[in-house]
């Protein structure tokens, strides 16, 4: 099938005088449809089931993330990044924290980066799986949906085992986590380790090869590296079009460096690679899980923090019996501690691409400016260009295999 | 390939540019260079195309306020080479009152939305952008939230009554 994105000059409407605008239909779609995915709109102008040019309008759900930040201490700041991609909520979190981190060029114990590495990758994982399993509710596949939301819900439990929350988890802390993962937690993660390639293996058995699969997405909404580095692209999206870029491998971070995997890309850059490339992470996710439990047992156990009490806040037992915990637990609440004047941008790779913190510092209880690179922004700014000359239905499965979670696109 | 020296960088941009670029600083490792807003775009296009450099890739467009400096915004741009695997930030301090700048949207689309958003928020005029509207807050607002100028309210304030917020 010939690529659909023949041109993308602007994102002002083509018609001009001369068009006979009146067989145009304009077709909103969104704010709340359920094939948008989340609260964004696009005003589309239709000449019959085909896109002629088309406007998206987002920003529904901003919640001014920047400027709050801008008055809170860097702990307080957490749960505003577990609110930005809600579906992989870690990554966002240990993303934070490795920032703050990085200023205050805090060392962590191996342990503690390996548990990140599990947590992380779970998050990964997840939000894999929901978006895969979407895309095959936007073809009309119910079923796959089903099977991969039990296993979302196995890792929920995951979660909950360690930090008490399921989907805006608040795991971590400046300087570790908040607690140990303890004997069950592992038995549950090798569990999960277990039974989710059979399931796995059947979802993809579902759509690989299934025709009606193949023919609704291969092809549809293809993108050449070009055009989507052009476009900022990141994350899965540009890997399915070639270009194994990774945060992961290209700027470790928290001890990826150390283990073994491959960067699955592809080679149409359309909607089926994108699936490809999304169950191919899912594996390639496990088997770093899988390295990440036996470096774990090397490591000495019981250590979950590093050690820097003026900044990792003490667990409560010890603020109520210790003095020095206490005297810390206020300095830290309250944002008093010294914290170095500077600027750092860090980025981790998040389910959707590149995630970035860029934090200006000015020794002040909260940071002077966080800017957050929000990969769902950037990779979503393509959707209304590209979409010219698509079908509504093929630019419905185009937006699926996006995976735009609007809270990280408003922010 | 092997990471490409903050030095060299500098020494290359020093060289075509001279005193153009300045107040070089390494914050984390991370080459961060000042310029003017006349040759940001040259700046800009000679970091993408060279071909020793290639930094090929507009990771994000953002800015800050500083109220109490005479040139208070600063428009801030990180690229990243995925040849040398370097990424470089480049900084350019407008005229808070009237902060225009020209617009990379000639070198990247998607520097499209991310001018949006930092004209959306600190209200910086990017001169030669295709749509430069609001993106995440609505057309009919007249200030630039995220200026210093606009602080949020007191957490502590006890004169509001929470019964007209309904709460």
């Amino acid at each position: 099938m010939a690529n659909p994105i023949t041109k993308i000059t602007s994102n002002k409407p083509v018609l001009t005088d001369n068009d006979p605008q009146e067989e145009l239909i304009t077709l909103n779609l969104g704010p709340t449809h359920p094939a948008t995915h989340g609260v964004f709109q696009n005003v589309l102008q239709m000449d019959g089931e085909r896109i002629v040019s088309g406007v998206s309008t987002i920003g529904y759900i901003h919640r001014a993330f920047e400027k709050i930040a801008e008055h809170r201490p860097f702990y307080q700041i957490t749960p505003l990044t577990d609110r930005l991609n809600y579906c992989s909520s870690p990554i966002n979190n240990m993303g934070w924290h490795m920032t703050v981190e990085k200023l205050l060029e805090i060392e962590m114990p191996k342990r503690v980066d390996y548990m990140r590495v599990i947590i992380m990758e779970l998050a990964r994982i997840t939000d894999h799986i929901i978006c895969n399993g979407i895309l095959g509710v936007d073809t009309g596949a119910f079923s796959g949906f089903l099977y991969v939301m039990h296993e979302r819900e196995k890792i929920y439990e995951i979660y909950e085992e360690i930090c008490g929350s399921r989907l805006t988890t608040n795991i971590g802390r400046i300087g570790g986590f908040e607690r140990d993962f303890n004997e069950s937690v592992f038995a549950k993660i090798r569990a999960f380790l277990k039974r989710f390639p059979p399931v796995l293996d059947e979802f993809t058995e579902l759509f690989d090869r299934n025709r009606i699969f193949i023919e609704r997405t291969s092809g549809v909404a293809a993108v050449d590296t070009a055009t989507a580095l052009d476009y900022s692209w990141s994350g899965p999206l540009l890997r399915a079009t070639g270009l194994d870029y990774d945060v992961r491998v290209m700027e470790p971070y928290s001890s990826y460096e150390e283990f073994d995997f491959e960067i699955p890309v592809g080679t149409n850059g359309d909607v089926y690679d994108r699936y490809m490339v999304r169950n191919e992470e899912m594996r390639q996710s496990m088997r770093i899980i899988e390295q990440a439990l036996d470096k774990i047992e090397k490591e000495p156990a019981g250590i979950f923090h590093a050690d820097v009490p003026e900044y990792y806040l003490p667990p409560k037992e010890k603020v109520y019996n210790n003095m020095e915990a206490l005297i810390y637990h206020f300095k830290i609440v309250m944002g008093e501690v010294d914290t170095p004047k500077s600027e750092v941008y860090h980025a981790v790779e998040g389910a959707n691409g590149e995630l970035g913190f860029y934090l200006i510092n000015d020794g002040g209880r909260s940071p002077y400016r966080l800017h957050f690179r929000r990969p769902s922004f950037i990779n979503y700014s393509m959707y209304a260009p590209m979409s010219r000359g698509m079908l509504l239905s093929d630019a419905i499965i185009n937006m699926s295999s996006l995976n735009v979670i609007a809270g990280e696109l408003d922010a | 390939m092997s990471k490409l020296d903050n030095k060299v960088l500098f020494s290359r941009l020093q060289e075509r540019f001279g005193d153009l670029i300045s107040n070089e600083t390494e914050p984390y490792g991370l080459l961060t260079v000042e310029t003017q807003k006349a040759n940001i775009i040259e700046v800009l296009e000679y970091l993408k195309k060279d071909e020793d450099l290639q930094f090929i890739y507009l990771t994000d467009i953002t800015a800050v306020h500083y109220p109490e400096q005479e040139l208070s915004i600063a428009v801030v741009y990180h690229l990243h080479s995925f040849v040398h695997n370097v990424r470089v930030r480049i900084k350019v301090y407008i005229d808070g009152q009237n902060p225009i700048i020209p617009s990379a949207t000639l070198l990247w689309k998607g520097a499209d939305w991310m001018e949006r958003e930092t004209y959306d928020f600190f209200g910086v005029r990017f001169q030669g952008h295709p749509n430069l509207q609001r993106i995440l807050n609505v057309d009919d607002m007249d200030v630039f939230p995220m200026r210093k100028e606009y602080p949020l309210e007191d957490p502590n304030r006890v004169d509001k009554k929470d019964y007209f917020f309904g709460r």
